[in-house]
């Protein structure tokens, strides 16, 4: 018979849910906003991913919950944290990874990790919206633009300014006086993106800097910010486009080892 | 001879005339755009009309705030710690301690007892503990800014916002909303979190004993009042002036230049 695992990813922006196969093979996969309801989001995109699959529910054998939501996700058997999640998902795609920059919502994190994926350090951002998918937020607000314009627009840039401030709200008053004096929105824009970078490489200078580096999380969606991260570090940097699923693969493969039997155990759960 | 100060603050631009005989003339207020030098021009356009003078009349100008450098026709540019710890020691001879919360920074300054400043701490790096943190809650609570006061002082159990930054408080008002926390308690928590940001500073000036007042555009709302006061133990100093602390800081030092210029100048 068929057995299948789900890991379900609750961010503070969006929810995740990958379903994979007993051969770690993406069966089904689901992502919207998390909205102001998590269990509500998670149970959306479980029912979404089951369909997309296929499947029963009563096919699915483990489920593990991660992010910030994953304490209230109703149909988890145990939580494991984003940064082991993130490890292991980065991991999969990226077996060479060293070093994994995930940059969310409303937080940013820096890993190191192994070649098994296990996490050998993290220090992450969580208390301030500096250097997070909200700074860009509001930098698209300020400037009216849709938020996935911005990355592209940044890359037109032949001016790039320097954006002073590090608190998100006030950027949004440094943007408004660029726009006064004139300046041209992708110029702007990539000293947004550059701005960024800097908070994000500092994070990372603190787990230590090893190639391969994988960008996780919303933000690796927005090229801008990528070539914003690769000018910054001087390397390539590994983007998948199942970036935003990376939290929720490793979730799921997690899951996959607990349904397979206890020897695979290597991550201690997390007690509610 | 008559003096002006204008204080450019970002949310709000004070001006306030000072005249060595009849003291304070007048005072004016008016929002800050992103263009500085027109904002101040209008502030001293106001403040004139408002004293019944021509600008012509007034024989120094000295500036301060965020926007003091951006104003061509000033005659010095003073910083907000030393304009805010005058205009508060003449509104409160005996005060030790002054705490400043703008819309855009917050400052604690400890002045010895002739006035002069003896430390000072600020926050301008970030709006947490400043105007602005009550803007966003205002914004996520869909509250004009001017009704936040009233509704939080009828908070009977404050709900405490453990997010230090602004924008993430945000979020966490809204969590508060959704799980249908009672909108006072919610914007009382926000009051209280600016004050214990503020009070942090204040006790990194040493500002454990003497009087305390308070300045800024944040002096006006009774609910900080109350916040503050509340974590502090103690009353504080404030007066309907206190907004235009800095510009009466900024005039009266003004005033002595303009004596001393007066005095030293070749016949």
């Amino acid at each position: 018979m068929t057995m299948y695992v789900a890991g379900a990813d609750v961010g503070s922006t969006t929810a995740k849910v990958v379903i994979l196969d007993r051969n770690g093979e993406i069966a089904g996969t689901s992502l919207g906003p998390t909205g102001a309801s998590i269990v509500e989001a998670a149970q959306r995109r479980f029912r979404e991913a089951i369909e997309k699959a296929g499947i029963d529910e009563h096919e699915i054998e483990f489920v593990v919950g991660t992010g910030y939501g994953r304490f209230k996700i109703p149909f988890g058997d145990t939580q494991i944290t984003e940064i082991s999640c993130h490890a292991r998902g980065a991991h999969r795609l990226f077996p060479a990874t060293r070093t994994i920059v995930d940059i969310g919502g409303q937080d940013t994190k820096a890993i190191s990790v192994d070649g098994q994926g296990e996490v050998v350090d993290f220090c992450m951002n969580d208390k301030c919206a500096a250097g997070t998918g909200r700074f860009l937020e509001a930098a698209a607000l300020t400037l009216g633009l849709p938020l996935e314009e911005i990355g592209p627009v940044s890359l037109r840039a032949a001016r790039p300014l320097r954006i002073t401030n590090v608190c998100t709200v006030f950027v949004e008053s440094e943007i408004m006086s660029h726009l006064v004096r004139g300046e041209k929105m992708e110029d702007i824009l990539r000293g947004v993106h550059n701005a960024i970078g800097v908070r994000s490489i500092a994070l990372l200078r603190r787990v230590g800097i090893s190639e391969e580096v994988t960008f996780t999380g919303g933000v690796s969606r927005n090229a801008g910010m990528v070539r914003a991260l690769e000018d910054q570090l001087g390397i390539r940097v590994n983007v998948s486009p199942l970036s935003q699923y990376i939290g929720a693969i490793g979730a799921a493969l997690f899951a996959l080892e607990r349904a397979r039997g206890p020897k695979a155990t290597v991550v201690s759960e997390e007690s509610t | 001879m008559i003096s002006a100060g204008i204080d450019i603050g970002a949310g709000t631009t004070k001006a306030l005339l000072f005249d060595p005989d009849r003291g304070v003339l007048a005072r004016a207020s008016v929002r800050t755009r992103p263009d500085l030098e027109g904002t101040a021009r209008e502030a001293l356009a106001a403040v004139c009309s408002a004293g019944g003078i021509s600008p012509q009349e007034v024989g120094y100008i000295a500036t301060t705030g965020y926007g003091r450098y951006q104003v061509p026709e000033r005659d010095i540019q003073i910083t907000e710690v030393t304009c805010h710890a005058r205009g508060a020691r003449r509104l409160f001879p005996a005060t030790r301690c002054i705490l400043d919360i703008g819309a855009q920074s917050s400052r604690a300054v400890r002045i010895d007892d002739r006035g002069r400043v003896v430390r000072f701490k600020m926050n301008d790096r970030c709006a947490a503990g400043a105007g602005k943190f009550l803007e966003r809650v205002s914004r996520a609570l869909d509250i004009p800014l001017e009704e936040l006061p009233a509704v939080a002082l009828r908070s009977k159990d404050p709900q405490p916002i453990s997010s230090i930054c602004a924008v993430l408080a945000e979020s966490e008002v809204i969590n508060h909303i959704s799980q249908g926390k009672p909108v006072e308690d919610i914007l009382m928590g926000a009051h209280l979190s600016i004050a214990d940001r503020v009070l942090s500073l204040l006790r990194q000036v040493g500002g454990g004993e003497g009087e305390v007042t308070l300045t800024g555009g944040l002096a006006q709302n009774p609910a900080m009042l109350q916040a503050l006061e509340q974590r502090l133990g103690r009353p504080l100093n404030r007066s309907s002036e206190s907004p235009f602390a800095g510009s009466l800081g900024a005039a009266l030092l003004g005033q002595q230049r303009l004596v001393r210029r007066i005095a030293g100048a070749p016949a």
